[in-house]
């Protein structure tokens, strides 16, 4: 089956080089050829084989918490190990909340950015500077952050609480929202810039060339062309945001309630599977956290699959 | 070209249908396998043919105190020891699953976890950990006294603020000013959490009904941190916050703890004498006890037992007698000259009557029904 397969694109090559190749280097050019094919073949097919076996993992894990629980596990409210009663409801809202309101603050910053180094300081040492920034926001270890916001976010939000009425924890949603927010200017910030660069040399001229001042060209030639590319971006930092597990889990306060407000403690999916994994003792407790594993993984698949239409729909117009 | 592409898309297909079998397959053994006791395909204590070297798993609050004692251990007698501090939930599997030869739990098994190990397990003490109650109220670095009214009553959010009238009552001459009380707790399961809970619910018949206890609760207020030194920084970061730790991580961080009112109404201080005390009561033959809220006089109500767990029939899965034997003098040995290493790593040593009952347990072992250790091995 591999022979017939690997060995049909072959053939002209075969005749081409007979002239000038004694038969022994082709046939060794050949197996060298179809080896170098199947390997990138079977690493393909991995891949594929890997995805689909996180997936089975999962609903295969989450049996016995869905025979237990049925599908009030989505919007069951109550949280409760001791009585086995698993509601995803609250972590489910708390992940959504966080990320969105992350995405929210982090988008003027990251569309800014793109557009300064992509059309204003493209080159130079102040804008090199800027990129290394960026690329290193990214790789910075997310403990990092937790620690960071912890020490320095969390104190200043306590005391924008203390001039109110609520409780002074300083952690809760709007704290894990901030961090957040950091965590993902990277993404959409640098995918957004390679788009603004690419727009064509000739359309800005035109534009330039009929009077456009700067902003002009912006608002009409560069971000109608680099549309798609800063959703993209967005949407790349959106799924950063949902599955972001240590530092949310260090400043949201991880209270198993339903979150009244933005400055009330919440939680997330992937914090609860990080707390309470390595001591769950039950066998309907360990299958309920990882079908919400599970919930996150599709969050995270229908957001992903959401957003590539809304690119597709965008980038038609 | 086509048909190239078919049979690339066959190709596919084939594999994903075949990963996804493999996978039931797999699973469906891992789910058949725990039940079995002869299963040889996975790696057991018993395919290590070294019988030198014990494999533990389990509890990380009783890590640093093996750590020491297996380390001594191994310079005394020879035998090396590999513990894996991965949680007690963790511990008590992989000893389900036959992976170790011992595990160690900071909670007795549950009813649904003695039914699933399929056979037999005995729970040895090991030493005993105090949980205290940490604060911070600006402008008060005296000790506070709480009664266990008090403490259910802050854990189940009513009573809020520092100044109500049950805290002030038994606090006379400690300035409190009504300032909102922040509770923590910890978020990731733990059986310090177990400990706290489980004397909660002995206190509070309130509690017992609306929580319950377990390493995790749904907690009715306060935000959970993450390990002693979340909730501890939870505690020293917010003004009028209040958690509970474990006794080692509050002294080696000089944190301020509260004396608790025990059963026989005095205050105690939590310390590794008080808590010594609180397991000098009569126990159970299997020792399966809750040391929370003791009847000894001057006992701290609130500690535990960490318990080593270890199938009371030795020969399973082709182990060896000789590996049986190891197992058992190792945990013979820590309960008399390891507890010398206790109060040095601020665990509390078990008390006498602790020590009787552990040695009943010890001697109960048997290897293919005959008992391992001798009747007076002392």
């Amino acid at each position: 089956m591999d022979n017939t397969l690997i060995g049909q694109p072959e053939k002209p090559l075969l005749k081409r080089r007979k002239a000038k190749h004694a038969m022994k280097d082709v046939v060794y050019e050949i197996k060298k050829e179809s080896r170098f094919r199947k390997t990138l073949i079977i690493a393909a097919i991995s891949l594929i084989i890997l995805v689909m076996a996180f997936f089975i993992t999962l609903i295969i894990g989450s049996i016995p918490s869905f025979k237990a629980l049925g599908i009030r596990f989505l919007y069951g409210k109550t949280w409760d190990p001791v009585n086995n009663i698993f509601g995803a409801y609250p972590f489910l809202l708390g992940t959504l909340i966080t990320s969105f309101l992350a995405l929210i603050i982090s988008i003027p910053f990251s569309v800014s950015i793109a557009l300064f180094l992509g059309e204003y300081y493209p080159k130079g040492w102040f804008s090199n500077l800027l990129k290394n920034a960026i690329e290193l926001i990214a790789a910075i270890p997310s403990v990092i952050y937790g620690f960071w916001g912890l020490f320095v976010l969390v104190p200043i939000v306590r005391q924008m609480e203390m001039k109110t009425a609520v409780l002074p924890y300083g952690v809760g949603i709007l704290t894990a929202s901030l961090i957040l927010s950091v965590m993902v200017i990277p993404y959409a910030a640098s995918m957004g810039l390679e788009i603004v660069k690419m727009t064509p040399l000739k359309l800005k001229e035109a534009a330039y060339s009929l009077g456009a001042i700067r902003y002009e060209v912006i608002r009409t030639v560069i971000f109608p062309y680099a549309k798609s590319g800063l959703l993209a971006g967005i949407l790349l930092s959106l799924g950063r945001a949902l599955g972001e597990t240590m530092a949310v889990t260090m400043v949201i306060g991880n209270s198993s309630r339903i979150p009244k407000n933005i400055f009330a403690p919440g939680n997330t999916m992937a914090s609860v599977v990080a707390n309470e994994f390595t001591e769950a003792a039950g066998s309907v407790y360990l299958s309920a956290l990882i079908e919400l594993g599970l919930v996150l993984f599709l969050v995270t698949a229908i957001i992903n699959i959401a957003g590539k239409s809304i690119i597709k729909r965008f980038s038609k117009m | 070209m086509n048909s190239k592409q078919l049979k690339l898309k066959i190709l596919i297909v084939v594999a994903i249908l075949l990963s996804g079998i493999s996978l039931l397959m797999l699973s469906c053994n891992g789910g058949s396998g725990s039940n079995s006791t002869k299963s040889g395909s996975n790696t057991s204590a018993s395919s290590n043919n070294d019988d030198n070297t014990l494999l533990g798993a389990g509890s990380t609050f009783v890590y640093p105190l093996f750590s020491k004692l297996f380390y001594v251990y191994n310079q005394q007698a020879g035998i090396k020891i590999n513990y894996q501090s991965i949680g007690s939930g963790g511990g008590i599997l992989q000893l389900k699953n036959k992976t170790v030869d011992f595990g160690d739990s900071d909670a007795p098994l549950t009813d649904e976890q003695t039914k699933s190990m399929g056979a037999d397990v005995l729970h040895i003490p090991m030493c005993s950990g105090a949980v205290v109650i940490s604060y911070n109220i600006p402008g008060v670095t005296d000790t506070l006294k709480l009664t266990p009214d008090v403490i259910a009553g802050i854990y189940l959010g009513q009573i809020t603020k520092w100044n109500d009238p049950k805290i002030t009552s038994i606090n006379p001459g400690v300035q409190l000013r009504a300032m909102l009380i922040a509770v923590a707790h910890r978020s990731d399961g733990s059986g310090t959490t177990n400990i706290f809970t489980d004397y909660l619910s002995k206190i509070s018949s309130e509690w017992q009904s609306k929580v319950g206890k377990g390493t995790a609760v749904n907690w009715p207020v306060g935000l959970g941190g993450k390990g002693n030194e979340g909730v501890s920084g939870l505690i020293k970061q917010t003004p009028g916050g209040i958690g509970y730790i474990e006794l080692a991580y509050a002294i080696q961080n000089k944190m301020l703890f509260a004396k608790i009112e025990n059963k026989s109404g005095n205050y105690i201080t939590p310390s590794i004498a008080s808590t010594s005390a609180a397991g000098n009561v009569q126990l159970p033959a299997d020792s399966k006890v809750s040391l929370t809220n003791t009847d000894a006089a001057n006992g701290y109500p609130i500690s535990g037992f960490t318990w080593a767990l270890i199938y009371k029939e030795q020969d399973y899965n082709n182990r060896s007698e000789k590996r049986a034997e190891n197992l058992l003098n190792l945990l013979w040995w820590n309960i008399h000259q390891g507890q010398q290493y206790c109060p040095g790593l601020y665990y509390a040593p078990l008390s006498p009557e602790a020590t009787t009952v552990a040695e009943n347990i010890l001697r109960s072992a048997t290897y293919n029904g005959r008992p391992i250790l001798p009747g007076n091995n002392k």
